[in-house]
């Protein structure tokens, strides 16, 4: 079994039946033979900011395929623990965990660096796609008194496409993983238009959902909030904001905030 | 197409009595999960149980086939079944999880098992999605108003709702009271309006009584999975079923329906473009 199908049926999913998805599968598996072959693999680089590590904690999940990732188709090339390299290299993909501290000089040198080195940027889990919990900074604590302004990455250098989550789940990070080394640039679409969503909270149900006229009921605000900040009442999201770490995950899985139609029907071969 | 993508369409109803008795139409989704619980297909069932309040339901965990059919039967109103998915997840320890969702509730699901960003260990555990065809869904305090307001009963002698032939219609044990439609216009949710699936066209089949006769249910099966269950529970007795060609009113009445649904919101949301609203499709 290849990778890729090892991977796929990781995921629980089938390819889809019809026979330009087969001829598609097979180039991309072609693909990625070939790159592996080629020994081109994509250089990836590890940034850990203003985070609390649970996000590459999450990777860390995909026990099955890691290995085989980390061996034979992806290069780390920068990460704190991960290599040995103190200069930042250049890579093909940065992934920025953590958000930015405007009051730590080693952050943003390191950040602006990145972005002049990768082709592209990642904002990996919420902190560093929408600032999340670290948004309720104030400064005035130990160790560091005057770090008090925290920002999601996007604010500071252009970004090219954000995971949010708190963490993302291993899933959508294998998914994402396969879906960059195949090309699959469909599946890769509302990662790369969630890289705008920056300012992002719980009360967004109210405003850009219920306020709007598309609240339906259906309850998946609820059950994707990673804190247990949502309940429903008489149909409708009730927010409560002491809970709230502002990670968007609640707007980013309401059907009616964005709607992957196509990817869907591909998915359950529809 | 209008119906959405499927593998077959056919008339049907569940063969036992039980579940006729207590189902709204043809007793396919009751009759089904409780099928899967049987055959463990899936261990347990997020359902629109019976809530604190006369029919205002609320999403639970059914482990049982008796629980399954405890909460048979139509509810008119909310019940945000896919919050109750996680839980059934984590705290009820299913591996293999079943469902009923409207078609809204259906695009939930399915986007979070496409895109998972913050849902953990869920996707790959949903089995079986048994979709309900839907027009709209009313806020509780609606069904009130029709019920207390314009018909005058008192919704504890309510036995049973159903909307059909241009009415919506209260059983209670010794009567039958309806009201027009078109006197429920305008108290539907407003995010219904901007929704095209009447036909659940996400779920692993789908069904509802539009197409059938009374007593039966049209049955529209569409992934692999949903069809061959369906097809197993056929052959082992679970269900009866007739050719749609052989039955009133038959398939052209459910395409029209849809039909319908798609071309009138299609204009809401043309509207809602003019104006400047957002539309997530």
């Amino acid at each position: 079994m290849s990778l890729i199908d090892r991977i796929k049926q990781f995921l629980g999913f089938k390819a889809k039946p019809d026979k330009e998805a087969k001829a598609d599968e097979g180039a991309s598996k072609k693909e990625v033979k070939k790159v592996a072959e080629e020994k081109a693999k994509p250089r990836i680089g590890y940034i850990h900011l203003s985070g609390c590590t649970g996000d590459v904690i999450s990777l860390s999940e995909n026990y099955d395929i890691l290995a085989e990732l980390l061996t034979n188709m992806v290069d780390i090339v920068y990460g704190q623990t991960l290599v040995d390299n103190w200069e930042v290299p250049e890579m093909d993909l940065a992934l920025v965990e953590g958000s930015v501290c405007l009051q730590d000089e080693h952050s943003l040198q390191e950040l602006m660096e990145v972005r002049e080195k990768a082709a592209m940027v990642c904002a990996f889990g919420s902190c560093s796609a929408t600032g999340c919990f670290t948004r309720y900074s104030r400064g005035g604590q130990q160790a560091q008194p005057a770090h008090e302004s925290f920002v999601p990455i996007a604010d500071l250098v252009k970004v090219d496409c954000a995971i949010p989550g708190c963490p993302p789940t291993p899933e959508i990070i294998a998914k994402t993983v396969v879906a960059l080394i195949n090309g699959d640039m469909d599946y890769l679409q509302p990662m790369i238009d969630l890289a705008g969503y920056t300012e992002a909270c719980g009360c967004d149900l109210q405003l850009k959902v219920v306020n709007q006229a598309l609240c339906i009921a259906c309850g998946t605000c609820a059950m994707s909030c990673q804190t247990r900040a949502l309940d429903m009442t008489n149909g409708r999201p009730e927010l409560n904001e002491d809970r709230c770490v502002k990670c968007g995950i609640c707007y980013v899985q309401c059907p009616r905030s964005w709607w992957p139609e196509e990817q869907i029907k591909k998915d359950l071969g529809l | 197409m209008v119906l959405g993508t499927y593998k077959e369409i056919v008339s049907a109803r569940a063969t036992d009595k039980e579940i006729q008795n207590v189902s709204q139409d043809g007793g396919i989704v009751t009759g089904l999960l409780a099928y899967a619980l049987d055959e463990k297909i899936i261990e347990g069932a997020v359902v629109a149980g019976p809530g604190e309040e006369f029919w205002k339901p609320e999403p639970m965990v059914a482990m049982t086939a008796d629980e399954i059919i405890a909460a048979a039967g139509t509810k008119y109103t909310f019940s945000p079944n896919v919050m109750m998915l996680k839980k059934a997840v984590r705290q009820y320890g299913i591996e293999k999880l079943g469902t009923v969702a409207i078609p809204c509730q259906t695009m939930g699901i399915r986007k979070t098992q496409s895109y998972p960003f913050g849902v953990r260990f869920l996707a790959d555990k949903i089995k079986l999605l048994v979709g309900i065809y839907c027009m709209e869904n009313f806020p509780f305090a609606s069904l009130q108003t029709f019920i207390s307001e314009k018909m005058g009963i008192d919704p504890t002698l309510v036995e049973k709702m159903d909307i059909g032939k241009g009415k919506f219609w209260v059983y209670t044990q010794d009567d039958v009271f309806n009201i027009p439609l078109k006197e429920t216009h305008g108290y539907e949710q407003d995010g219904c309006n901007v929704c095209l699936d009447y036909t659940c066209e996400l779920a692993d089949l789908a069904t509802g009584s539009v197409g059938s006769p009374d007593g039966w249910s049209t049955v529209i099966t569409r992934t692999e999975d949903g069809n061959s269950i369906f097809q197993q529970a056929v052959e082992t007795g679970v269900f009866e079923t007739k050719d749609m060609a052989n039955v009133k009113p038959g398939l052209d009445l459910l395409e029209k329906l849809a039909a319908q649904k798609k071309d009138k919101n299609q204009k809401t949301i043309d509207k809602r473009k003019e104006m400047g609203l957002p539309v997530p499709y």
